[in-house]
């Protein structure tokens, strides 16, 4: 005699069963724990934000975020403006324009439809940074970080990140030996046009020592996602330098 | 032993040597190749595999008698699914930076033969203790290798262990880069990974000839 669990209609009715048990277990999970990552997701932008100007807990080699317990009134001490520039140079204060989705907005632009383009004014120690968020490609999956500039396009610090680069290789784009080696560096060359940061194999300066050569040391095994950097770079920056121009009239 | 009776303890003991998941079984490689670069990678993936393996063995042994044939593998790749959907919400809520640094890992447990070949192979004729045994003892055997793996890719590749750098500093040429030692950046790519786990089979059969199979 056939088995019970042999049959066709068995069969079909324990797959349906399987999937509603387990579809409702993990939309259960998802919507159940979703607030908890989405606060998760917003700490982690201010503190990316704050790491970039340089306002961290690093100690020697390591990277480290402000606690998530004090970033909250760190963001509101350090950032004294936020603000959204649309057509290159108009532009408004928005108290929420670190929230606005960087991805959204470029396939937006891609549609032809108008891009914002947020920056957030911090002030440290009398000084004043120019953060903007950035957004690329790299070899596997999306690479995105935050710059922060001074008023001379000069970078004071960056930050970068990345959802799926190789262990090791494309992945050390956001320990402290590449990202620290951006700070200094000029994004203008020295006749004063935009030419963003190139990620070099061959300038013979692993040291960085020559901060206006608008290049940086690449990381040995990680071609592609460095040049993904670059271009991210060049491409985001870019679309400041109308608004960098108005800060020197 | 006696928490474990004899045969209990065969289950965890066996995989870590002479039926060890990836030296003896050859399963698993494809994870084993692509995230030894690091030795913490290493870690935890084991620490995940062993919590997937160990879970969705107990899973798959408790319905073992209710699945329809047909549809076993269905079955398995849901559960393993499930089971890794929501390990990765989890540590996204409440340890969202160490969910940050594994990115695409948890996803790769997924597609980790070893966790089908034990739910096909144990899970399915066995009780929930010794399947969960049996999870947790196969885990702990990948990932010792991919452990002693991730060691040697790490320190020779980048002179670093769990991102320290124990051989010195390869810019400032202190420690051993001061006499002219070079990290050997080929120990990075995946191809050495491979090489790693040639020489375990290898050191490890020339140990126990009773491994050697004749060909």
């Amino acid at each position: 005699m056939e088995k019970r669990t042999e049959k066709n209609s068995y069969t079909i009715l324990f797959a349906i069963g399987m999937v509603i048990v387990v579809g409702s277990l993990l939309a259960f999970v998802a919507s159940s724990l979703r607030p908890k990552i989405d606060e998760n997701k917003r700490i982690e932008k201010q503190q990316n934000i704050l790491y970039a100007m340089g306002v961290n807990e690093n100690e020697e080699g390591s990277v480290a975020f402000i606690a998530d317990n004090e970033v909250e009134t760190e963001f509101a001490k350090y950032i004294k403006k936020q603000l959204v520039i649309t057509n290159g140079t108009d532009t408004r204060e928005n108290d929420q324009a670190y929230l606005i989705d960087v991805k959204k907005e470029q396939s937006q632009a891609k549609e032809g439809k108008e891009r914002q383009l947020p920056l957030f004014v911090g002030e440290k120690e009398g000084k004043t940074f120019y953060i903007a968020p950035i957004r690329g490609k790299g070899l596997w999956d999306a690479v995105w970080g935050y710059v922060a500039m001074d008023e001379n396009m000069v970078i004071q610090g960056a930050y970068f990140d990345h959802k799926g680069e190789t262990a090791g290789l494309g992945a050390n784009i956001k320990e402290r030996f590449f990202m620290d080696d951006f700070t200094g560096e000029h994004l203008l060359n020295t006749s004063g046009k935009f030419v963003g940061v190139n990620i070099s194999k061959s300038n013979a300066d692993p040291l960085n020592n020559d901060k206006t050569d608008n290049e940086v040391d690449a990381i040995a095994g990680a071609t592609i996602t460095g040049d993904g950097v670059a271009a991210m770079i060049k491409s985001e920056l870019k679309l400041y330098v109308p608004y960098f121009n108005t800060l020197k009239n | 032993m006696g928490l474990l009776s004899k045969k209990d303890a065969a289950l965890i003991k066996d995989p870590l040597a002479d039926n060890n998941p990836i030296t003896i079984q050859v399963l698993g490689i494809c994870s084993a190749l692509a995230i030894t670069a690091q030795l913490k990678a290493s870690i935890v993936m084991t620490i995940s595999v062993i919590f997937v393996l160990g879970v969705g063995n107990v899973v798959i042994s408790l319905i073992r008698n209710i699945i329809p044939s047909k549809i076993r593998i269905i079955v398995q790749l849901t559960v393993v699914a499930a089971l890794v959907i929501i390990v990765d919400q989890v540590l996204k809520a409440f340890s969202y930076q160490l969910s940050k640094e594994l990115g695409a890992f948890i996803g790769l447990i997924i597609t980790n033969c070893i966790i089908m070949g034990r739910f096909e192979a144990f899970a399915l004729g066995n009780g929930p203790w010794k399947s969960f045994l049996d999870g947790v003892g196969n885990a702990l055997g990948y990932g010792i290798i991919l452990i002693i793996v991730g060691f040697f890719r790490e320190l020779l590749g980048s002179g670093t262990l769990l991102g320290f750098k124990v051989l010195g500093d390869p810019i400032a040429k202190t420690g051993l880069y001061a006499f002219g030692y070079e990290n050997n950046g080929f120990m990075l790519l995946a191809p050495m990974a491979l090489i790693v786990v040639g020489v375990l089979i290898w050191v490890q059969r020339s140990r126990n000839k009773a491994l050697i199979e004749d060909h």
